[in-house]
């Protein structure tokens, strides 16, 4: 099906979010679509999937011009959008999420949807349980939910919106071989990308935006360099970081083991001196998350201890580890971090450490505004968290972080960003090891484990079967124990 | 027109037109029973020379309709459904009973100390409540509803038990409290000047929680997105709590109100389902703390003048429930289509999306 966008308006206010965009995206191509944080890449594509109705502008699909009021219409129209922040009824099973928005009505045959549920997750290799709660997959399993059921629903345009921001590497390249066989079939892919060299990796041809514009287009391949010059207007540099002495041991496991599930096998320890970045790899839901969940007291292990700056803080809550300077930053943006509905000015003051009765306004509006322009979220300190795009909620969940912390954790920290941001946000997370915060970090991106961390250790199905150096070793390697496909574990 | 006159006009119209469409249905005049409604309530022409008793007995249901109000936005705000704002209220009117039965104190003092205990009365079943859910994990709805029924149960075994009027056992209610117990009222009417201020001072209260403090911007955060709220430090559960503390106490103090300004004693009755009511008002209002004042008098009007129906009209005067039924569902579907509409325009991906896959 060949589509084609013409002169597309969405404004929200003063903001042009898009601001006369035309795109055409032949039949059977993988289209992909590029630009800056807040450029407009999520909102085009709202627009396309009938979430948003543009101000203005044509949709045409196959020379005919459609109407798109609303989801419904898009989908029924053959297409279909996997949102950045993938919208799963966490309440309801899988399987459920899977049925629900078929037009089958009340003659739905549920045996015969689970069926062919189990067919395509067969086909492309996907793993999801349709019984289990939907609350309980991970990011990129909610992902795979979401396809499988634009598929099933008949999609032949397909939206991805940073598909990739949160799944495991091998996941993305499952995701890759299902999005190529989809176009051989006739399927238009747009899929929306920071990632430079997935775009290479898979698209035929590329747009790039800059404050809601059209800014260039591209017949792949071309240089990563010249794309970041599309995108920024200059090119990007990474500097190398100098390396910061490490001291005493900040965080500190002692033979963890978790009741069940994750990490029940075999006990974990480990030591986080301060000034030191440790970097988790493996597949989602390989057990970094139940990790993660212990360092921050967020979860309590049924065996070994858990110390903070010297102090046993084993079988204490999160909020005792929040008062040890520990802080956690989960992957859901807007699950677990901010909240939908208050301004960024009511962040800033929910996340500062004011004590008084009554809210200084006046003050929290500046300080709003200073965070807003240092870490140049794109918004104003009146904007609710859910006004902002993707990577700019992930800035401010940054800025939110407290001035003084012994550990950070994080999940997917520059989840979202393009290339300068997320190199920006490392300066300035890197930037803590000098007051001597440990940084404990699980990425998708190997390259960003690599680059950032000291030691990188690698889960699979429960137990860390890795523990590298990060200056010695490669992403082959990492990519290996990833898939749990080493001989006899990686060196410690 | 602006979109936001048209949304502010819409459900007001929505709602002239049902209820005197409905009032065509039940087969009179429209203007006959809204301007009885008046009548009995307000007087006709309004404020007119001798309804004074009549403002009064209005002035008085508004009064704990107002109250329970406030309390609710405080709960709706934590992101609870206070049903249990009923048992609130009548467990607010047992203790204040108690403590006009019971202690024997000159008339400011114990006045002022009915007014405590009927706090501390609601503020205790809500805390309830709110156990029930932080801790037990039974759903506020169900837990609050339970309690209703529990309260209930409690106050018509006092009166026909241990609170019995002397001789008879009655279920119209206890004996008259002594005079020192009731709230100070203004010539000869139930008007109580003290219950007006402290319904006001509470109102006005709720709106600096959420307009100035910070406990009032956590319990937003709460209400909005629990694990969010959590990550950030704010322990959840004890901000719950105290949302169905406060809420509590202040339908306490609006059964303090029925049991010591509006009956002067302990009925069955004793809420009159005001709680219930103050849920759609707080729904009206949508949950805007000064709305509040005019909504729940409107809803005040209706109860006391409705009497006049069956009286004036050959009525049944159930027709006032009807008629405030009908109100907040028209009033919520043009509201709902005001927002469908303000969605179509300005959007919002979210509910379009749930929209979408229902
Ligand atoms: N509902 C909304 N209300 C107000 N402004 C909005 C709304 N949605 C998006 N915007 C603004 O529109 C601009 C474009 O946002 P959009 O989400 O399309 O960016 P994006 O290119 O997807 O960015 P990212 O790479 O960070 O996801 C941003 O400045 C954003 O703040
Ligand atoms: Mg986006």
């Amino acid at each position: 099906m060949s589509l084609e966008l013409r002169d597309i308006h969405k404004h929200y206010g003063p903001v042009r979010a898009n601001d006369g965009i035309s795109l055409t995206v032949a039949e059977g191509t993988l289209h992909g679509l590029l630009g800056e944080n807040g450029a407009g890449k999520s909102t085009l594509m709202k627009v396309l999937s009938g979430f948003h109705s543009a101000d203005s502008g044509e949709v045409v699909l196959d020379g005919k011009s459609i109407k798109l009021a609303s989801p419904d219409d898009a989908i029924a129209a053959g297409i279909g959008m996997l949102h950045q922040d993938p919208l799963v009824f966490l309440p309801f099973n899988v399987i459920d999420n899977f049925v629900l928005g078929s037009p089958g009505g009340s003659r739905l045959d549920r045996k015969k949807a689970a069926q062919e549920f189990a067919e395509l997750c067969d086909r492309y290799g996907f793993n999801i349980d349709p019984a289990s709660p939907a609350r309980l997959l991970t990011v990129g399993e909610r992902q795979q939910l979401e396809i499988v059921r634009l598929l099933w629903l008949g999609a032949r345009v397909l939206i991805l919106d940073e598909p990739t921001t949160g799944i495991s590497a091998d996941q993305r390249s499952k995701l890759f071989v299902t999005l190529k066989a989809l176009a051989t079939e006739g399927m238009s892919v747009i899929f929306v990308s920071h990632k430079l060299e997935e775009v290479a990796d898979l698209c035929e041809r590329v747009t790039v935006m800059t404050r809601g514009k059209v800014v260039g287009e591209a017949e792949m391949p071309v240089p990563p360099e010249q794309l970041v010059k599309m995108m920024f207007g200059q090119a990007v540099e990474v500097k190398d970081r100098p390396a910061v002495d490490h001291g005493a041991a900040q965080l500190k496991l002692s033979d963890i083991r978790t009741a069940s599930g994750m990490l029940s096998e075999e006990p974990v320890s480990l030591e986080v001196r301060a000034g030191e970045v440790v970097g988790l790899a493996g597949m989602e839901g390989s057990g970094q998350d139940a990790f993660l969940r212990i360092c921050s007291g967020m979860r309590n292990p049924r065996s070994g201890s858990v110390q903070i700056a010297g102090t046993d803080l084993t079988g204490k809550n999160y909020r005792d580890f929040l008062a040890a300077d520990v802080k956690y930053l989960p992957a859901g943006r807007l699950e677990e971090g901010l909240i939908e509905g208050l301004t960024i000015t009511e962040h800033f003051v929910l996340a500062g450490e004011d004590r008084g009765f009554f809210v200084d306004w006046g003050k929290a509006k500046k300080r709003a505004e200073a965070q807003v322009d240092h870490f140049t979220i794109k918004g104003t300190e009146a904007s609710t968290a859910e006004s902002l795009s993707g990577g700019n909620q992930q800035r401010l969940l940054l800025a939110m972080l407290p001035p003084r912390l012994n550990v950070l954790l994080m999940e997917h920290p520059t989840r979202g960003l393009d290339i300068e941001s997320a190199d920006w946000v490392w300066e300035q997370l890197l930037a803590r090891r000098e007051v001597g915060t440990s940084i404990v970090f699980a990425s998708a991106d190997l390259d960003e484990l690599l680059r950032y961390s000291d030691r990188i250790l690698v889960f699979f199905s429960g137990r860390i079967i890795g523990e590298l150096d990060a200056k010695a070793t490669n992403v082959d390697e990492i990519g290996l124990l990833i898939g749990g496909r080493s001989v006899d574990s990686g060196a410690a | 027109m602006s979109a936001r006159v048209q949304n502010l006009l819409l459900p007001i119209a929505v709602v002239v037109v049902s209820t005197v469409a409905l009032l065509f249905l039940a087969g009179t005049n429209p203007w006959d029973p809204i301007r009885f409604i008046i009548e009995g309530s307000i007087g006709w022409p309004p404020f007119e020379a001798g309804t004074a008793s009549k403002i009064g007995d209005t002035v008085m249901v508004w009064v704990p309709i107002a109250l329970a109000s406030a309390g609710l936005i405080v709960t709706f705000n934590a992101g609870m459904w206070n049903i249990g704002i009923e048992g609130q209220i009548i467990v607010g009117a047992i203790a204040a009973s108690w403590a006009a039965r019971t202690i024997s104190a000159p008339r400011p003092l114990l006045v002022f100390l009915t007014i405590v205990a009927g706090a501390i009365g609601g503020m205790l079943w809500g805390l309830l409540v709110g156990v029930l859910r932080t801790v037990g994990g039974v759903n506020e709805i169900f837990g609050g509803l339970g309690l209703d029924f529990v309260a209930v149960s409690i106050t018509t075994y006092l009166i026909i038990g241990p609170w019995s009027r002397s001789g008879v056992a009655s279920t119209s209610g206890t004996d008259i409290f002594p005079d020192a117990a009731l709230l100070p009222s203004f010539g000869g009417t139930r008007l109580s000047p003290l219950a007006i201020v402290i319904t006001l001072a509470a109102i006005g209260g709720v709106w600096i929680l959420f307009r100035g403090t910070l406990y009032g911007l956590k319990l937003k955060a709460v209400g909005a997105n629990r694990p969010s709220a959590f990550l950030m430090g704010i322990p959840t559960n004890r901000f719950l709590l105290g949302a169905f503390m406060i809420c509590g106490a202040l339908a306490g103090i609006a059964g303090t109100s029925q049991a010591t300004g509006f009956h002067f004693k302990l009925i069955p009755a004793i809420s009159g389902n005001y709680g219930f009511l103050a849920i759609l008002v707080v729904l009206l209002a949508r949950f805007r703390a000064f709305w509040v004042i005019p909504i729940s008098f409107f809803f005040a009007m209706i109860a006391v003048g409705a009497s006049q129906l069956d009286l004036r009209l050959d009525l049944s005067s159930t027709l006032g429930g009807v008629l405030q039924g009908t109100l907040v569902l028209s009033a919520m579907l043009g509201l709902g289509w005001a927002a469908y509409r303000a969605r179509k325009h300005a959007d919002a991906a979210d509910s379009a999306a749930q929209d979408a896959a229902t």
